[in-house]
C-alpha cells in the first residue's frame, strides 16, 4: 500500500471498514454461498457504520465524500476475506446506480430511492444485458411504449447483479430508432410493478452468494417520471458512467490479487516440501516476485487513475486500459497462487479456491476484455488517443 | 447531566512485538503499531452510555506523545465530545505516580467535573495503580474494577468484580471510576463519526499550562527506575505422552507430580 496515495481519513476510515468486514461478513461468507444469497443484515451493519452511500449528498441520506478513495478501501478490505459476491453487488448500488441517479436523476427521483440506498434498505440493480445482447448492446430487443400514463416494458433481461432480491431496477430499453440504430433509454421498475418477474437464481461458476437472475418484463406499467435521463439518450448516459465503472471493477481485480498473493504468501512461508518451505524453491521465489512485481506497478497506475477521477478528469478509453489490464491480472496471479498451495488450493475451504472462481468473471462482466481492446484499438485507429 | 472525563492511553498494540529502548528501559515507541488501549475504548463506551442515558458531556484526557493524537481521534469519532492532550517532552520517562499528578492537574482544568472513568490496569504497563492514584490527588472517591456503573442523580452505583468476588459500591459524584475488561463491548465508530471528529475541539496543553513543574516529571525525576530488563525466555517444550490406551492415567500421573491434584 503506497503512503502517498491515501491519506490519515484513508486510514481510520479502513480500520472502521476491517471491523466492520470481521464482524459483519467474514463470519456469513460460507453461509451465504450455500444460501446463494446474501441477505439484508450485511446491508444494514454497513449503513450502520455509515459505510454506504459515500458519495451520495448529505440531504440525500448519504456520507457527501466524493473521494473514490474511500470506495478503494473498502473493496480492498472485502477482497481480503474474499467477499467478492458482496463486493460486486455492493458496487452496483453504491458505483453504478447511485452515480446514475445522481448525475441523471430527477430531484424526485433521487429523494426517492437514495436515502434507502445509503439506510442499506435498498438494494438495485442495473439491467442492461439480454440473452441475445451483451457486448453489442444496439441489439437490446426490450421496449419501452410511451402511454398516457407513461411507459410500458416488455422483453427480458439476463446476468443481473442483484437481480433475485433487487427493489429496483434500472432498465435499458429501446425506445425507437434513429437511421436504423436503436434509440435507448432508461427507466426505474420497482420490485412489485405488475408483470414485472425474476427467473431463478442463475447458477454460476463463482459468486455463488450473489443472486444473479433474470428478469421478465410483461407489459409492465411505469410512471413517466421513472424515466432517467432523457428519452432516447440511454447510449449516450451509458457512456457517462463508463469510466467509473470500469475502474470499480479494475480496483476489484486490483484488490483481488493484492489479496489472493497475501494469502499465498502466508501459505508457502509455511508449506514445505523436500524439507524446506516451499517459499524457498527458487521458481517459488521467482514467480511470486513476478506477480507482486505486476502488482505494484498496475496499483501505481489505476491510483492515478483514481484520482483522475476524483478530478473528473477520467475518459473513458483510459479506464478500459485500466479494467481489462487489471481483470487479466488478477486472472493470472490468482491462478498462479492457487497452483502455490498445491492441493489445498483445490479446496473451497481455501479462500484461494473461491477467490479462483469468483475472478473469473471479471474479464467478462462490465465490457469483456476483448470490447475493451476494441474500443482502445478504435481510439487507435481513429487517433485519438 | 453528568460532566464526565475519560482518561486514555496510547499503548503499543498487543498483536505487534513489543520493545524497551536499549539505553533507558523506556518503551521504543518507533517499535510497535501505537493503538488506543482497548480497556480504554470500554471506558469510553460507558461513559458514552451514560452520556446517551443521561445527557452531559464526554472529555477524553491523554497525557502521551504526538502520535497519541491517533488514539484521542478514535475516541472522539465513537462519539467523546472533546479532548485534552498533555503533549510536552519533559513528560518522557514519566513513572504512574507522575502521570498520575499530571492527570489530576488536568481534570483540575475541567469545571464541574462529576465523574472520571478510566481503564482498571493499562496493557502495557500493567500498573493498575493509575485511577486509585488520581483519586486520592483529587480527594474523589474511587471505585474501581467496575464491571456495572449506574449513575442516579449525584450518586454513582458500581459492581466492583475481583477475585474475591462481587462488591456493591456507592459514593457520591464526583468520583473516580475503573472499568474492568467485562464491563461492556466497546462500538465501533461510524463514517460520520470519523468525519464529525476532525471538527471536535482538542485542547492541547502542556505542563507548564497545568500549573506542574518540570522538576517533577519525567525519566530524571521518576519514583520508580527500570533497572534492567530482559526478554521472557523462550517456552519450554512441553512434555510428550503417547497414548498407548493408559493416557488417561500418565496424564493425571503427570497432573500429580507437578502438584496440580
Ligand atoms: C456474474 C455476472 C454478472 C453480471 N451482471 C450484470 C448486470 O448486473 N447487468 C448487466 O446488464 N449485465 C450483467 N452481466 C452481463 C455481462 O455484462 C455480459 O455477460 C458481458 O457484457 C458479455 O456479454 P455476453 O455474455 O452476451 O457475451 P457475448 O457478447 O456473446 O460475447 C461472447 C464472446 O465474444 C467476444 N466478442 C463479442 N464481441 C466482440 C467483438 N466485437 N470483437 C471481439 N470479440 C468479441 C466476447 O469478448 C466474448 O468473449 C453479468 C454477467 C455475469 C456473468
Ligand atoms: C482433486 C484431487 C484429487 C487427488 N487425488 C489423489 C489421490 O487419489 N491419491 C493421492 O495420493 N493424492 C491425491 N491428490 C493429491 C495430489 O496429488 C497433491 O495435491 C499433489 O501431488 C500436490 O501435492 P500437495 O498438495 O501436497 O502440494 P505441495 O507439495 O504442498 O505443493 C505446494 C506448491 O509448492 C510447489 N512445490 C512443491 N515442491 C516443489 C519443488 N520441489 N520445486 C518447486 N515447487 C515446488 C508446487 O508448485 C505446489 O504448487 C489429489 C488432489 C486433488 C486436488
Amino acid at each position: 500500500m503506497s503512503t502517498s496515495f491515501y491519506n490519515q481519513e484513508h486510514a481510520e476510515f479502513r480500520e472502521l471498514a476491517r471491523t466492520f468486514v470481521a464482524r459483519a461478513v467474514e463470519p456469513h461468507l460460507r453461509r451465504w454461498d450455500a444460501d446463494g444469497l446474501i441477505g439484508r443484515e450485511v446491508w444494514k451493519a454497513a449503513a450502520a457504520r455509515g459505510l454506504l452511500g459515500l458519495r451520495t449528498p448529505e440531504e440525500y441520506g448519504g456520507a457527501g465524500v466524493a473521494d473514490y478513495r474511500f470506495r478503494c478501501v473498502l473493496t480492498e478490505e472485502l477482497s481480503r476475506v474474499g467477499a467478492a459476491a458482496f463486493a460486486s453487488g455492493l458496487a452496483i448500488n453504491e458505483d453504478i446506480v447511485a452515480g446514475y441517479l445522481l448525475n441523471l436523476g430527477s430531484d424526485a427521483q433521487r429523494r426517492r430511492w437514495l436515502p434507502g440506498m445509503a439506510e442499506g434498505e435498498v438494494v438495485t440493480s442495473i439491467a442492461m444485458s439480454e440473452p441475445g445482447a451483451g457486448s453489442d448492446l444496439r441489439a437490446i430487443s426490450t421496449t419501452a411504449t410511451r402511454t398516457d400514463a407513461g411507459w410500458v416494458v416488455n422483453g427480458s433481461k439476463t446476468f443481473i447483479t442483484n437481480g433475485g432480491s433487487s427493489d429496483v431496477v434500472l432498465v435499458a430499453a429501446r425506445t425507437g430508432e434513429r437511421e436504423g440504430r436503436p434509440r435507448l433509454s432508461l427507466l426505474l421498475v420497482p420490485a412489485g410493478t405488475p408483470g414485472f418477474t425474476r427467473g431463478r437464481t442463475l447458477d454460476k461458476l463463482g459468486l455463488h452468494a450473489q443472486d444473479t437472475a433474470e428478469l421478465f418484463f410483461d407489459d409492465v406499467e411505469v410512471p413517466a417520471d421513472n424515466l432517467v435521463g432523457e428519452e432516447g439518450r440511454g447510449f449516450h448516459h451509458l457512456t457517462h458512467q463508463l469510466p467509473l465503472e470500469r475502474l470499480s471493477i479494475a480496483w476489484r481485480g486490483l484488490s483481488g490479487a493484492d489479496a489472493a498473493l497475501r494469502w499465498t504468501l502466508d501459505y508457502v512461508r509455511d508449506r514445505s516440501a523436500f524439507g524446506q518451505r516451499v517459499i524457498d524453491f527458487q521458481h517459488t521465489r521467482f514467480r511470486l516476485a513476478e506477480l507482486v512485481t505486476e502488482v505494484d506497478v498496475t496499483r501505481a497506475y489505476l491510483e492515478k487513475l483514481v484520482l483522475d477521477l476524483n478530478d473528473g478528469r477520467l475518459d473513458a478509453t483510459t479506464a478500459a486500459k485500466a479494467k481489462w489490464w487489471a481483470t487479466e491480472l488478477q486472472q493470472r496471479v490468482v491462478s498462479a497462487c492457487l497452483q502455490m498451495h498445491g492441493g489445498y488450493g483445490y479446496m473451497t475451504e481455501y479462500p484461494i479456491a473461491r477467490a479462483f472462481a469468483d475472478a473469473r468473471v471479471q474479464t467478462i462482466v462490465g465490457g469483456t476484455t476483448e470490447i475493451m481492446k476494441e474500443i482502445i484499438g478504435r481510439a487507435l485507429a481513429a487517433d485519438r488517443s | 447531566m453528568p460532566n464526565i472525563v475519560v482518561l486514555v492511553k496510547q499503548v503499543p498494540d498487543t498483536y505487534s512485538e513489543r520493545k524497551l529502548s536499549e539505553g533507558d528501559h523506556t518503551l521504543d515507541r518507533d517499535f510497535a503499531d501505537a493503538v488506543l488501549d482497548e480497556i480504554n475504548e470500554r471506558a469510553i463506551e460507558e461513559a458514552l452510555q451514560i452520556k446517551e442515558a443521561h445527557d452531559g458531556e464526554v472529555t477524553v484526557l491523554c497525557v502521551g506523545p504526538d502520535r497519541a493524537t491517533d488514539a484521542i481521534r478514535k475516541g472522539l469519532s465513537m462519539g467523546a465530545d472533546k479532548a485534552i492532550h498533555v503533549l510536552d517532552d519533559a513528560l518522557h520517562g514519566s513513572d504512574l505516580l507522575q502521570t498520575a499528578k499530571v492527570l489530576a492537574a488536568a481534570i483540575r482544568t475541567v469545571e464541574d467535573v462529576d465523574l472520571v472513568i478510566a481503564g482498571n490496569e493499562a496493557s502495557d504497563g500493567a500498573g493498575g495503580a493509575v485511577p486509585a492514584v488520581v483519586a486520592e490527588l483529587l480527594g474523589y472517591p474511587q471505585l474501581t474494577h467496575a464491571r456495572e456503573v449506574t449513575v442516579d442523580g449525584t450518586t454513582v452505583k458500581v459492581t466492583r468484580e475481583t477475585e474475591d468476588g462481587l462488591t456493591h459500591l456507592e459514593a457520591s459524584l464526583p468520583a473516580v471510576v475503573s472499568v474492568g475488561e467485562k464491563i461492556n463491548e466497546p462500538r465501533y465508530p461510524s463514517f460520520k463519526g470519523i468525519m464529525a471528529a476532525k471538527k471536535k475541539p482538542v485542547e492541547t496543553v502542556d505542563i507548564a499550562d497545568l500549573g506542574v513543574d518540570a522538576g517533577d516529571v519525567g525519566l530524571a525525576n521518576a519514583w520508580s527506575t527500570v533497572v534492567e530488563a530482559a526478554p521472557k525466555p523462550p517456552r519450554e517444550a512441553g512434555q510428550r505422552v503417547e497414548d498407548d490406551g493408559d493416557g488417561g492415567v500418565k496424564i493425571a500421573e503427570y497432573l500429580v507430580g507437578q502438584k496440580l491434584i
